[in-house]
């Protein structure tokens, strides 16, 4: 089924003499008899905004997830510090691609940091430290203004940046996101994406984003990664969108990045 | 034992109702028990555990059956022993297996009952347990206060060390994990403590009416707050005037005293219902 001509591809081995960086080695992922992942190996730089695409099953956010531990995996994930000596153990921020919550529930911005990153009961008090320590991680994704807002009536694109900055707090080696499919407007996502490339510059943090829009991906990602199954195709954003496996992969969805002015005709034909 | 509370009501509630010695202990009793309700009644809401801890009602009415007709053990001890225990089975199943959480309270629930009735019908008669159906909040006995005056400090204890644990996991369970908390040690240290708290006031309230205690303060207080602190607030404070108020009016009505408590805290809900628009956007 991988049987794609892999010379085509430009493949990136660099080693990471002089930048710290992840790699992850031999990634397999079977859920009863069906392969999701097979021999994944990717290999990240800190200071780099990863973007993972992929069609619909290619095994994207089960990659992630098996990077977190929660889904049963083989393969390593090894963390380099920037004097190329292995690291210690390697922490990860994750924003999920939904929060599966309560809309009703009683509980404000400030009471869920305060439960993440505080030992302090929400219920008994916010001291004003806490509340300036809340404000400043919002601060680092544009939201302080939301600190008194009840999670609930918050908008797609507000909670995805709160669950950034929760992410965020502390610092982690590696940040995995999980972009959603839906419920996000394109304004929401392009500050997202600023927000994260910014992050990248300011904290020198290694970035997965699991992407859906090829348009941003291409405008703000440093390095791309075509994943089916296992890695396809791996490089700059110029590399990955010129090569044929992904054209072959994308190809109606590229046309539409390329020739804005045809998609409605090229998605009338293909029946959408 | 409770003197400088008798002469502490007497100066300060000069009032018929408080004259007997049963109503300054049952309101002692309400002062505790009712804050305890409205704290733990915050994330059975949260939780979407309403029907779990209906359940546990019904695990104790074997404890109920085993402690009365079995000897050596006292009614309140097997019913506390059982409640925990059931609690804590229905906590590892429920998230062991992939059958739906309600199906599992559900097919425990029911065998329990059946199981104490059936007991029970060996243990000759029913008419002794008609109490722990309805409940007799005028009987409760000076010991059973200062027992349920150490329940009310330990929850308190509890719940500033879980609390924030409990919060992430009600939210969603996936962070919790990702946070790092052992969400399934957590959800069973918070059962077993619903479940001391159940067994232990049961026999005041009533089986038919303990787990309204426990979620209508907090549901009430969902209507109108918008965080954690407001949320508490209000529902201790929902509870315990729901509790006063309660006994006060059972006093003159000679009703049931813990259905009249039920009856005004359902009052509170409706009314924070109809008017939650001006508070929860």
């Amino acid at each position: 089924m991988i049987a794609y001509n892999r010379n085509s591809c430009p493949r990136n081995e660099n080693d990471c003499n002089r930048l710290c960086c992840t790699k992850i080695e031999k990634f397999n992922v079977a859920i009863g008899k069906t392969q999701i992942l097979q021999d994944v190996n990717i290999h990240i730089h800190c200071g780099e905004l990863t973007a993972l695409i992929g069609t619909n099953g290619a095994g994207k956010s089960t990659l992630l997830k098996a990077i977190l531990g929660e889904v049963e995996h083989s393969g390593r994930v090894k963390y380099f510090d920037a004097k190329g000596v292995r690291g210690g153990q390697l922490s990860i921020g994750y924003v999920p691609q939904y929060l599966n919550f309560d809309l009703s529930t009683p509980t404000s911005v400030l009471d869920l940091f305060m439960a993440c990153t505080t030992k302090m009961p929400s219920w008994l008090t916010s001291s004003q430290s806490i509340r300036s320590r809340v404000s400043q991680s919002l601060e680092k994704v544009k939201a302080e203004h939301l600190i008194n807002q009840r999670l609930g009536a918050l908008s797609g694109g507000e909670l995805q940046r709160i669950l950034l900055a929760l992410a965020l707090d502390p610092i982690p080696d590696l940040l995995l996101l999980d972009e959603p499919v839906s419920g996000i407007d394109q304004n929401g996502l392009e500050l997202f994406y600023n927000i994260v490339s910014e992050l990248r510059q300011n904290y020198d943090l290694s970035i997965i984003l699991v992407s859906h829009d090829l348009g941003l991906v291409e405008k703000y990602a440093d390095r791309v990664i075509l994943l089916n199954k296992t890695v396809i195709c791996n490089g700059t954003p110029r590399e990955v969108f010129n090569d044929d496996l992904t054209r072959k992969q994308f190809g109606m969805l590229l046309q539409q990045q390329n020739t804005k002015g045809k998609t409605r005709s090229v998605a009338e034909r293909s029946g959408f | 034992m409770l003197d400088w509370w008798y002469w502490m009501v007497s100066l300060l509630l000069p009032f018929q109702w408080v004259e007997h010695t049963f109503m300054k202990n049952a309101l002692l009793a309400v002062l505790l028990a009712t804050p305890l309700f409205g704290i733990l009644g915050t994330m059975v809401v949260s939780s979407r555990m309403a029907f779990f801890s209906d359940s546990l009602g019904h695990g104790a009415f074997i404890g109920i059956t085993i402690g009365t007709i079995v000897g050596g053990l006292s009614p309140l001890k097997g019913t506390i022993i059982f409640s925990v225990i059931f609690a804590i089975i229905i906590t590892v199943i429920k998230n062991k297996s992939k059958t739906s959480p309600d199906t599992i309270i559900g097919v425990f629930a029911s065998t329990a009952v059946a199981l104490g009735l059936v007991m029970m019908s060996f243990g000759g008669g029913f008419n002794k347990f008609s109490s722990f159906l309805i409940g007799d909040l005028l009987s409760i006995a000076p010991l059973e206060i200062i027992m349920l005056f150490g329940v009310f400090v330990g929850v308190i204890l509890l719940w500033l060390v879980i609390f924030n644990k409990l919060l992430i996991i009600s939210i969603n369970p996936s962070l919790a994990g990702s946070r790092g908390i052992n969400t399934l040690f957590i959800e069973i240290l918070f059962s077993s403590v619903l479940a001391v708290v159940v067994a232990m006031t049961i026999h005041w309230v009533g089986l038919l009416m303990i787990n309204s205690l426990l979620v209508l303060p907090a549901a009430a207080a969902r209507n109108i707050t918008i965080n954690v602190r407001q949320y508490h607030f209000v529902a201790v404070f929902s509870a315990i005037f729901s509790g006063v108020t309660g006994l006060i009016l059972s006093y003159y009505l000679n009703s049931a005293t813990g259905s009249t408590i039920v009856l005004i805290s359902a009052m509170l809900f409706f009314a924070t219902f109809t008017i939650r628009g001006r508070f929860v956007n």
